[in-house]
């Protein structure tokens, strides 16, 4: 009788132990997925324009702008509407950040807690536009579950910190089991707090990776309805002159 | 009766200079500590009003609840109807507006690029306008350390300690980087006509003063305001007519359910300024009764002592036969002259005190290097009618009340032991 218990035991824990690798052969691990993502949503140098829908508390408005982004340490943008913002530039060298003011003819560098201002008065701050580096050089991921969104089945990735220079110590990402993209992002001071969160829509596959082409920000500490982030078009791995990344081409 | 105590006590130095320099000295610190403190609150108030809270401010709804953060966005709309409608309705007071931002104070090189640059708190006052107030409301023109005053838009005061920070000098360009209402980049040079400064951190911060309407052109403010101050007329603040025109404000313009519709505040309800009121009105008071209490003590023991030191005295009046009533009695009338005598003393010598300091004030901004409140850098004492009697009747009834204790020893003497005690 008591061999037979041990039996069932043993056909009990190998069953158990079959599952756990059947499902861990299906499920890559947290920081694989990672790299996937990154493989998707960065890429050497790209070329696109958006436009960036501002809902304020009283309107909302629209700004249309072209960029060009080179790995993660060189971005330029130029707004194109409306006519108060037209002719303004940002340039993005390493750390650095540049805006040129056509009405004034000024080149100002910002620096310090301006960072952490809003650009335009959108959800996104200029800390945010700046940080292009891949989520693997920055972060630790471990899976905390599954879900459905909108149909899709994602994994649940808990991204925390492993750098010092980052603007947010914890972020939660909700990735897209097949195509390897985030739908959703939440972004977290390090006592917790939610700041921001981004629900990330219009998925489709250009020059063979999956990009969404729209980002809804929402900046939780502020009331509005959040920033709509469109991208008209979007083109990876173009030739891009190098003296676009340069100081002289704010004022051209 | 009077006369003859009177001559007794200026007689007999003895009996009366003690507790009248006791008396006079209490009474002087706190008639002089009164207008001292009254004055201080009183400036701290005036500060305050005069920058930042006004006699009442109206602003938005939705601009209140999160004014610390400079939300432009959420500014009053159609100020010049609003301020014509409240000129017409509260005629008693001043109504101007004011337009505040935050941002970067960015100074140009050679090549117009960045040579530095500091936070900045940007304030839009009317400057050029005849008949402004406002310069002199904000005591800019005593403020001056290089420079004039704007004398035309485009020129701007900066802060005397950012433009030694940064080398800025007069008549030098410098550039406010920021947001517009509707949240676009803004930037906007002024040229430095001169530069301020207060003595307070809270102003000298990277402060810059602007005139109204360079502020409305380069935050596409047309027609907003950040807020509206109202200022009584008569430049005192009177918290029972600023109450009844917010309440008569409120009823009229604050729509429920419209976080835009304009809001109004009193002085005391702004920036924990009524608990400051508060606290100058208890002070007073709180010193008043130390002042008893402590004083009474001391003319108790004062009074002990010279009821040890006229022993004898006291003796031989009761041998004579006088009441013991009649000497308690004398006592208590001798404390009411040398109360009034050493009150009268304290009183000139603390009004002669708090009026020196009200008119010459006590310049402590070499102390106040780093002070984070809207504080005054000059403390100045008041001279109010109530100094005149606030320590006049404490002097009084402590010395009446420290003899009183004192002066029961006289019903302890035995008329049977007095010839054995006074060895008759």
């Amino acid at each position: 009788m008591q061999m037979s218990n041990i039996t069932v035991m043993k056909k009990i824990l190998m069953l158990l132990f079959s599952s756990i690798s059947i499902i861990s052969l299906a499920q890559p691990d947290a920081n694989t997925i990672l790299e996937k993502v990154d493989k998707n949503m960065s890429s050497k140098n790209r070329v696109f324009e958006s436009e960036m829908i501002i809902h304020g508390r009283r309107t909302s408005r629209s700004i249309t702008s072209r960029s060009y982004s080179a790995g993660n340490k060189q971005s330029f943008t130029e707004y194109l509407s409306p006519a108060r913002e037209q002719g303004t530039k940002m340039l993005k060298l390493e750390n650095q950040l540049w805006i040129y003011s056509p009405s004034t003819d000024r080149i100002i560098q910002i620096s310090g807690h301006m960072l952490r201002q809003s650009v335009m008065g959108s959800d996104l701050s200029y800390e945010d536009m700046m940080d292009e580096r891949k989520m693997t050089e920055i972060y630790t991921a471990v899976i905390s579950g599954n879900e459905t969104l909108d149909g899709r089945n994602t994994w649940v990735l808990v991204l925390t910190a492993r750098v010092e220079d980052v603007a947010y110590y914890s972020q939660k990402l909700w990735v897209d089991t097949e195509r390897y993209i985030p739908l959703k992002q939440e972004m977290f001071a390090k006592s917790g707090q939610l700041l921001k969160r981004a629900t990330l829509s219009d998925v489709r596959q250009i020059q063979g990776r999956w990009f969404p082409m729209t980002v809804v920000y929402k900046d939780v500490l502020k009331e509005g309805d959040g920033t709509e982030f469109r991208m008209t078009s979007v083109k990876f791995d173009q030739p891009i002159p190098d003296y676009i990344f340069t100081k002289a081409a704010l004022k051209q | 009766m009077i006369r003859f105590l009177f001559k007794g006590i200026m007689r007999d130095r003895s009996r009366s200079l003690l507790p009248v320099i006791v008396v006079a000295l209490g009474v002087f610190l706190t008639v002089f500590m009164s207008g001292f403190l009254k004055g201080v609150f009183s400036d701290i108030t005036e500060l305050n009003a005069n920058f930042s809270t006004g006699h009442v401010k109206i602003q938005t709804r939705a601009y209140a609840e999160n004014a610390d953060q400079i939300p432009n966005d959420l500014a009053i709309l159609n100020v010049k109807k609003l301020i014509a409608d409240l000129q017409k309705d509260y005629p008693e007071m001043e109504w101007v507006q004011r337009i505040r931002t935050g941002g970067l104070l960015d100074v140009p090189d050679s090549l117009g690029e960045t040579k530095g640059q500091g936070q900045a708190v940007g304030t839009a006052v009317d400057m050029l306008s005849t008949g402004s107030h406002e310069l002199e409301r904000m005591n800019i023109k005593k403020s001056l350390v290089k420079g004039s005053l704007p004398a035309r838009q485009g020129e701007a005061l900066i802060s005397d300690d950012y433009a030694r920070r940064f080398g800025v000098s007069v008549g030098d360009k410098v550039t406010l980087f920021g947001s517009t209402m509707n949240g676009s980049m803004m930037f906007k040079t002024f040229v430095v006509s001169g530069t301020v400064r207060f003595g307070n951190s809270v102003l000298d911060r990277g402060a810059i003063f602007m005139d109204i309407n360079d502020a409305m052109l380069a935050l596409d403010m047309d027609d907003a305001a950040s807020e509206v101050l109202g200022f009584f007329k008569s430049g005192q603040y009177d918290d029972i007519k600023a109450e009844a025109i917010e309440a008569s404000f409120n009823l009229k313009y604050n729509i429920k359910g419209d976080e835009f519709s304009p809001v109004m505040s009193r002085l005391v309800e702004q920036e924990g300024l009524g608990d400051y009121l508060k606290l100058a009105g208890n002070a007073s008071a709180i010193m008043v009764m130390i002042f008893i209490i402590a004083m009474s003590i001391v003319l108790w023991n004062t009074g002990l002592l010279g009821g040890l030191r006229r022993y004898s005295e006291f003796g031989i009046r009761l041998a004579l036969g006088e009441e013991k009533k009649h000497i308690y009695l004398t006592t208590i009338y001798e404390a009411v002259l040398i109360g009034i005598i050493g009150s009268i003393i304290g009183t000139i010598l603390g009004l002669g005190a708090a009026y020196y300091l009200q008119k010459y004030g006590l310049d402590v901004s070499a102390i106040m290097g780093n002070v984070g409140m809207m504080i005054p850098t000059v403390y100045r004492a008041e001279v109010t009618r109530e100094l005149f009697y606030i320590g006049f009747f404490p002097g009084l009834i402590a010395t009446v009340f420290g003899n009183a204790l004192a002066g029961f020893a006289i019903y302890k003497r035995r008329t049977s032991q007095l010839f054995h005690e006074l060895e008759v």
